[in-house]
């Protein structure tokens, strides 16, 4: 069954111009973050959303929770249109829907103990009284490894590493038992040493619940390990969507066949042609006519500067977006 | 307050004040020293402040160790009665500015929009205003009391607490963690009680020390000019009054130690102020 749909999803964001800009060049300009972007995720499924820095990934995340509202398009969760619901009815849903920001320095109020800030979704949604949410929150700081959980309920943020934040924020968007989570490069800010073991956790959490997932990262690697689905975003655009092991064995864009070829580590044994893109990711201000990315793509046509790709069904429950095919 | 911060800063060069937990203690021993002494009046002092003793304009002496007025009121007992009228009104004034000016900022920080401009205009130009003559102003069309003193006092202070809670409630919305609540779904009014105000404390706890200290000057102008406490009230800035007449004459002790208090009080609060706000500077900075 589909938990959430996006079709068509826009949001740009107008460019801050200096003063002097302004009065030279009325015309508005837009960093187009998000430009048109369609996919679905399924019940339980885990939906990787991979891209470099900058192509709109936290956007895309950011837009389904409703943190932002899109320019245009649609957004259905769990069978409700959520495109432009007001925060008034968005407040009861976002009890089956979180988020889990990059930066677990800065996800936590400094002035809140942690133990108050894991109740503090079961309070905000009166599901248990004061007593009762600070039993569920200590149950919750030991299945997130934090123990003794007296300890750490009474410690602000400041006392704790990077990765026990995070735990802590983990357990916070746990305690509701939501559907569906969107996990925003969870662990690249924290040490490499203790990636897996965050990584782990959540796995464990999705197991547990029956969890629905989008996971953001630039990391395919990561991707290749816990996702069930995975789309390559460039510049705005969704370039191709397939189930894990048909993109890492069969990719067809240009640019994931780049992407893959810039971590060997995958599949080591495939022989496969490799890509190297020429060039730099272009600003997303004035993004490149037609294909995105027909300027650093070796094997570029005419057409490529001219039309722009739709994405097409190629079998496989695989979607590329590339004339070439 | 210029004064006061001059002092401070001369202080600082003088490498008196080197560490701020040293402008905090500094502050708060004269400080609490004054409330002591003003509490205690009675055991301190046999004379009334408001009854003549019979000697009149005697310099000070073990009798009267801050001589007496021209109404034979001892000045020691006035100094000490004086700083009761001095807090209460000062205190008093504060406290309303900030429950005021910090609802007022918050709301026009967190909401924006339409209610923001509006608040913002009348609070900007309440500002551009000297507090003394915004003041005097409210004090002249009230009337003399204590109660007149402390609204007029209040009033003028409202933009200071307004100001800067509404930069700190802006800069504040724009953090994850208040992402992150609404994210949760806590509704406004929860984000701003248990998100905002507690993250901005700090600095209303700063503004509020620095800003006594500034309407105790204030408070002595007003009174100066004879618009706070009514006479005979024992009150630093009233005595100021009647004092400076005598001065040419050369009773010098009539403005000497109320004025020497009003500095003195004032400057024990800007320490405080200066203290707690390098106190709490660096570890919100650490906390992120
Ligand atoms: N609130 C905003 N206002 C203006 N521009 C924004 C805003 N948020 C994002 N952008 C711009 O939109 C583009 C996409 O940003 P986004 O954060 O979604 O990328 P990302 O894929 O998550 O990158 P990263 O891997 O660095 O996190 C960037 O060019 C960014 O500068
Ligand atoms: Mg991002």
């Amino acid at each position: 069954m589909v938990l959430l749909s996006v079709s068509n999803l826009k949001k740009y964001f107008p460019l801050q111009k200096s003063f002097i800009e302004r009065v030279i060049s009325r015309r508005k300009q837009y960093v187009k973050a998000v430009d048109g972007i369609s996919f679905i995720i399924r019940e339980g499924e885990v939906f990787s959303l991979v891209g470099e820095s900058g192509c709109g990934k936290t956007t895309t995340g950011r837009l389904i929770v409703r943190l932002e509202t899109p320019d245009s398009g649609k957004i259905v969760f769990d069978g409700k249109d959520i495109t432009f619901a007001k925060e008034k009815e968005l407040r009861p849903l976002r009890r089956k829907m979180q988020i889990i920001f990059q930066d677990p320095y800065a996800s936590l109020n400094p002035r809140m103990t942690i133990g108050d800030a894991i109740a503090e979704p079961l309070i905000i949604h009166g599901i248990a009284d004061k007593r009762e949410a600070r039993e569920k929150a200590l149950e919750m700081l030991v299945n997130v490894g934090l123990t003794p959980p007296e300890l750490f309920y009474k410690a602000y943020p400041h006392q704790l590493s990077g990765g026990q934040r995070q735990r802590v924020v983990i357990a916070r968007a746990m305690i509701l038992k939501p559907k569906f989570i969107v996990a925003d490069e969870p662990v690249s800010m924290i040490d490499v040493s203790l990636r897996a073991s965050i990584l782990k956790l959540l796995m464990k959490f999705k197991k547990d619940f029956n969890l629905t997932m989008l996971f953001i990262t630039h990391d395919l690697a990561v991707a290749r390990l816990i996702s069930d689905v995975v789309a390559v975003m460039y510049l705005g655009k969704i370039v191709e969507i397939a189930p894990v092991d048909e993109l890492v064995e069969n990719p067809l864009h240009p640019y994931t066949k780049a992407l893959l070829s810039s971590v060997p580590t995958i599949v080591p044994q495939m022989k496969r042609e490799k890509i190297i893109l020429k060039g730099d990711v272009p600003n997303p201000i004035n993004p490149p006519s037609g294909c995105r990315l027909h300027p650093r793509c070796p094997l570029a046509i005419e057409r490529c500067s001219k039309e722009e790709p739709k994405l097409k069904y190629v079998g496989n429950n695989h979607y590329v977006a590339c004339h070439l095919l | 307050m210029n004064i006061v911060n001059a002092i401070l800063e001369k202080l600082k060069t003088m490498g008196l004040l080197r560490n701020s937990n040293a402008l905090f203690k500094a502050g708060i021993i004269i400080v609490a020293g004054i409330i002591i002494l003003s509490a205690l009046a009675p055991l301190l002092t046999p004379y009334s402040p408001i009854v003549g003793t019979g000697d009149e304009l005697a310099p000070p002496s073990l009798k009267h160790p801050m001589g007496t007025n021209n109404l034979g009121y001892d000045m020691f007992s006035r100094v000490l009665y004086g700083a009761r009228t001095v807090l209460t009104v000062v205190v008093s004034a504060t406290l309303l500015s900030m429950a005021i000016g910090v609802p007022l900022g918050l709301i026009s920080g967190y909401y924006g929009g339409k209610v923001d401009r509006a608040i913002s205009i009348v609070m900007d130009s309440m500002y551009a205003f000297p507090s003394l003559i915004l003041a005097l102003a409210i004090a002249a069309v009230l009337g003399a009391s204590l109660i007149n003193a402390i609204i007029a006092i209040a009033v003028v202070y409202v933009p200071t607490y307004f100001r800067m809670v509404r930069g700190q409630t802006l800069s504040i919305k724009s953090l994850l963690y208040v992402e992150a609540a609404r994210a949760l779904g806590a509704s406004d009014s929860r984000i701003i009680t248990r998100y905002v105000f507690p993250n901005l404390l700090p600095t209303v706890l700063v503004v509020f020390s620095m800003n006594i200290a500034d309407a105790i000057l204030t408070e002595a102008g007003l009174s100066f000019l004879g618009f706070s406490v009514p006479p005979p009230t024992p009150d630093w800035g009233a005595d100021l009054r009647v004092g400076h007449s005598f001065m040419l004459a050369g009773y010098w002790w009539l403005v000497a130690f109320p004025g020497l208090m009003i500095m003195l009080l004032a400057t024990g609060f800007a320490l405080i102020g200066e203290g707690l706000s390098d106190i709490l500077n660096p570890r919100r900075e650490a906390v992120g």
